[in-house]
């Protein structure tokens, strides 16, 4: 099967092969989902926007310089990268209708994912127990919410996944089950991309 | 167990027990009614579930109406204690009280009254007027509604139990800190404006998509409605500003529950911070609320002249251009932070830009009149006074726009005058010329002419006399949320003058009321059966009012701006009779439940009941995962059972 018969499998409704824009389920989610992933894409332009402010109100607590562990983020990088790909394998893998392939592939994305949050969580875990809290300093307070707004989109991804395996296990790939994935593929290249804008601009400046 | 709720919450100042006391009683008065008439089946199918746009949109004016009585009850108690409390008297509301009360006002007024009437006008109009059966996500619609309806329920659940913010309606640090409003106050204000911002959002995204993806066949862009191209300028607002609401308002939350520093005076917080976020997105909500209403207009003034509307084209690019203008002059909101005069020149020139494409609406609007058969029916009536206020509210506007003007007249009831022109009489007379232009299309009877004409008189002079003093007020210094002054003032007069306006429109708002009931009730003598009643030129007069549950049986085909009067002048076919199985979505019972979940995490939130919190956001989530696992369930009409319907509505016989 190729992707065209895959959308167009007129299983759920009898009537997506007719040219009719009104039971056009498939375009109009992806188009309505990369219109969410601008709402979210605004909400962490904000809180980008806020910890440009608030970088250097350091308040007697410590800088970037002194807190930033270069080589942890280059390894959740890789990671998060890598689990791009591995979803991306996931969606191939349900274009050739292969269910046992596209249920592997998520279930390793989900393992990068998870490891990814535990280094993330590892990370704020030392940065408390050193004093460096979010109530410490402003430039604390917006390196947290912004690091810990992309960890939380993170483990929704986490989640949506385990839902998202569950449904293609039990009922395959169909044309629900397809869209859905299509659909969880955007969402996390989308966390991908923020996470190279977290690495840029906070990580990277941050240790100049 | 139960947070910082203790039995003191339940204790207020007299006037507010008496506003708990009607709230409860009607609640009461409501259930015993529906039990009585055995309507409780009926209002769980036919309304709580429904996915069906024209339902969910009668729903959106009724809460709008609701929260509009308890809006404008503030006010009327706001301008008595302001006619009262002079010199030694102090009126009947505390200072404390009295925060709350325009806090409250400016909340409930936006975000429920303005954005309610939006959402409503969207839902009932554009799905009809670009030829759809449906929206693109009809649950994404309805979990909209019901996340804005929870945001209004929480906001009357604050009048009952414990405190509202006190802070005005945009609660800027530090004032609305932990350290300075260490109540509940702030929490409320915070929870219902998250959730119903996040119900905007999700409409937001619902409208763009339908409009971008649903059109019908022939509908181009240049060929689509104003108010459909309104509707979807405020829809790309929205999902431009709303996250930035978001984002703003969980920094402030996290500022108060975890002792973030983002916005407080220690720790290397930046308070200025706030005032530009929550006006960047605060700005593109003005326009949110405006441009559907020019959108009306639009709609309202050439059919009611007998004209095609003068420079469709200009129209459509003077919305996109305020669309876009409206994102760079947040800073005209607080000149008087001090930044530098460069920055404020900016600010001060984009926003008298704005002015421009407003103009040019304004003079299409008259132009189309030109030489135009013109029809004194209500909703022109809206119009003129619509014309009057907005361009009084508008010159006032681009004089407060020049940075010296506003250093002299910040923070004035001047402002206040200007922006009430705009939002009464821009937003709310708009609303009103719609609702009286479309209702006979949704109930299929008209509103009472003659009541209706009698209210628009009483507001029409009730705001002049309500709003023009402020102007004068705002000069001889008077400043806005003023609880008390001393007599030497001289603004006692003034003062009461505005009282009596406040009433003038107390009655023309009750007549309004009146009007509405007696139409529903006497709605025989009113019926529309053509389904036309206004010689209309778009689609959603080509179809029977109230239309039937699919909109159209046939999916028309539109080659111009104004396809009804293309068809009605010879100038294109009419629809063929061809009929075809129908697919509507089914009810669903999950965004109600989404919506009364939302409820109780946010009073939770709001109280610091973390379990009764985890338990309703659990809840939540178990509905969406419930409903991501479903299959899209579609409810079939078979084209016999179409033919059949249409069939007996063309029959005088069964009508």
């Amino acid at each position: 099967m190729t992707s065209l018969t895959v959308h167009q499998t007129p299983e759920a409704h009898p009537d997506t092969s007719t040219p009719d824009p009104h039971q056009d389920t498939f375009s109009k989610t992806v188009l309505g989902f990369w219109m969410y992933l601008m709402t979210d894409c605004l909400l962490f332009g904000t809180l980008f926007a806020t910890y440009a402010v608030l970088h250097n109100s350091t308040f007697g607590g410590p800088t970037s310089h002194e807190i930033y562990n270069l080589s942890t983020a280059f390894i959740e990088t890789m990671i998060l990268l890598l689990s791009s790909v591995t979803c991306g394998l996931a969606v191939l893998a349900s274009l050739k209708n292969a269910k046992a392939s596209v249920v592997a592939w998520l279930l390793v994305t989900f393992l990068l994912g998870a490891t990814f949050i535990a280094f993330e969580l590892t990370e704020f875990h030392h940065l408390i127990q050193d004093g460096h809290s979010w109530q410490k300093s402003a430039f604390l307070s917006s390196f947290f919410t912004l690091v810990g707004t992309h960890g939380t989109h993170v483990s929704v991804g986490l989640f949506w996944m385990l839902v998202l395996i569950l449904q293609v296990f039990f009922a395959g790939i169909t044309v629900d089950t397809f869209r859905r994935l299509v659909v969880f593929s955007m969402f996390w290249h989308f966390l991908d991309l923020i996470w190279i804008f977290i690495y840029t601009f906070v990580y990277l400046m941050g240790v100049i | 167990m139960f947070g910082k709720l203790t039995p003191e919450a339940f204790i207020h100042e007299g006037s507010q027990n008496f506003a708990v006391i009607m709230v409860v009683l009607t609640g009461i008065g409501l259930a015993a009614l529906l039990t009585y008439f055995k309507l409780w089946k009926w209002l769980w199918k036919e309304w709580l579930t429904t996915v069906d746009p024209k339902r969910l949109g009668i729903m959106y004016i009724i809460v709008a109406l609701l929260m509009f009585m308890k809006g404008f009850a503030d006010a009327f108690m706001m301008r008595l204690q302001q006619a009262l409390s002079v010199g030694d008297s102090h009126g009947f509301i505390s200072p404390g009280h009295f925060q709350e009360i325009f806090s409250a006002h400016g909340t409930t007024m936006i975000f429920f009254v303005g954005m309610g009437v939006v959402f409503a006008l969207m839902n009932l109009i554009v799905p009809l007027q670009i030829g759809a059966r449906d929206v693109a996500f009809p649950f994404l619609n309805a979990l909209g509604f019901w996340l804005f309806a929870a945001g209004a329920m929480l906001t009357v659940v604050s009048l009952a139990i414990g405190k509202f913010s006190a802070t005005g309606w945009l609660a800027y640090p530090p004032l609305s800190g932990i350290e300075y409003s260490p109540g509940e106050g702030v929490d409320y204000w915070i929870w219902l404006v998250q959730i119903s911002g996040v119900g905007s959002t999700i409409s937001g995204i619902n409208f763009l998509v339908t409009i971008l993806k649903m059109r019908c066949p022939g509908m181009t862009w240049m060929k689509m409605p104003i108010f459909t191209w309104s509707g979807l300028c405020a829809m790309v607002l929205i999902i431009f500003a709303f996250p930035i609401l978001t984002a703003t308002l969980a920094l402030l939350t996290l500022d108060r529950y975890l002792g973030m520093h983002f916005f407080t005076a220690g720790g290397g917080g930046n308070l200025m911070m706030y005032v530009n976020l929550i006006w960047a997105w605060g700005h593109p909500e003005v326009y949110i609320l405006i441009l559907p209403i020019f959108g009306i207009f639009s709609e309202v003034v050439p059919t009611f002249s007998e004209k095609r509307l003068f420079g469709y084209a200009s129209m459509v690019w003077a919305l996109v251009v305020i669309t876009f203008l409206s994102f760079v002059v947040w800073l005209h909101h607080f000149f008087t932070m001090g930044a530098s005069s460069n920055v404020n020149a900016f600010f001060g020139i984009m926003t008298m830009l704005i002015a421009v494409p407003t103009g040019v609406k304004i003079f299409n609007w008259l132009f189309t009149k030109f030489r135009g058969r013109i029809h004194f029916e209500t909703p022109m009536l809206w119009f003129f006074a619509f014309v009057l206020n907005f361009t009084v509210g508008g010159m006032t506007g681009v004089l407060l726009s020049s940075p010296p003007v506003d250093f002299q007249a910040h923070n004035s009831l001047f402002l206040i005058a200007h922006f009430h022109g705009m939002v009464i009489g821009g937003v709310l007379f708009g609303f009103f010329a719609g609702f009286t232009y479309w209702f006979p299309k949704f109930t299929g009877f008209l509103l009472d002419d003659k009541l209706n004409r009698y209210a628009f008189w009483c507001w029409f002079g009730g705001f002049l006399l309500a709003f023009m003093p402020l102007y004068m007020l705002g000069f001889m210094g008077a400043t806005r949320r003023l609880d008390h002054y001393e007599a030497a003032t001289g603004w006692h007069p003034l003062f009461i003058v505005v009282f009596i306006g406040a009433i003038i429109i107390l009655i023309g708002a009750s007549i309004q009321f009146y009007g509405l009931i007696e139409s529903i009730i006497n709605r025989d003598k009113n019926r529309d059966t053509t389904g036309d009643p206004w010689n209309g030129r778009t689609l959603e007069w080509s179809t029977p009012s109230p239309p039937p549950v699919y909109n159209f049986a046939v999916i028309p085909t539109v080659s111009s701006v104004d396809p009804l009067w293309a068809i009605k002048r010879g100038q294109a076919p009419k629809p063929a009779e061809t009929y075809e199985d129908i697919h509507l979505p089914v009810n669903t019972p999950l965004a109600f439940f989404i919506g009364m979940l939302a409820i109780a995490f946010g009073f939770a939130m709001t109280w610091y009941i973390f379990w009764l919190g985890a338990i309703s956001f659990i809840g939540i989530l178990t509905c969406v995962v419930i409903r991501l696992s479903g299959k899209d369930k579609f409810e079939i009409i078979p084209a016999e059972e179409v033919k059949k319907m249409e069939a007996a509505r063309r029959s005088p016989a069964s009508a």
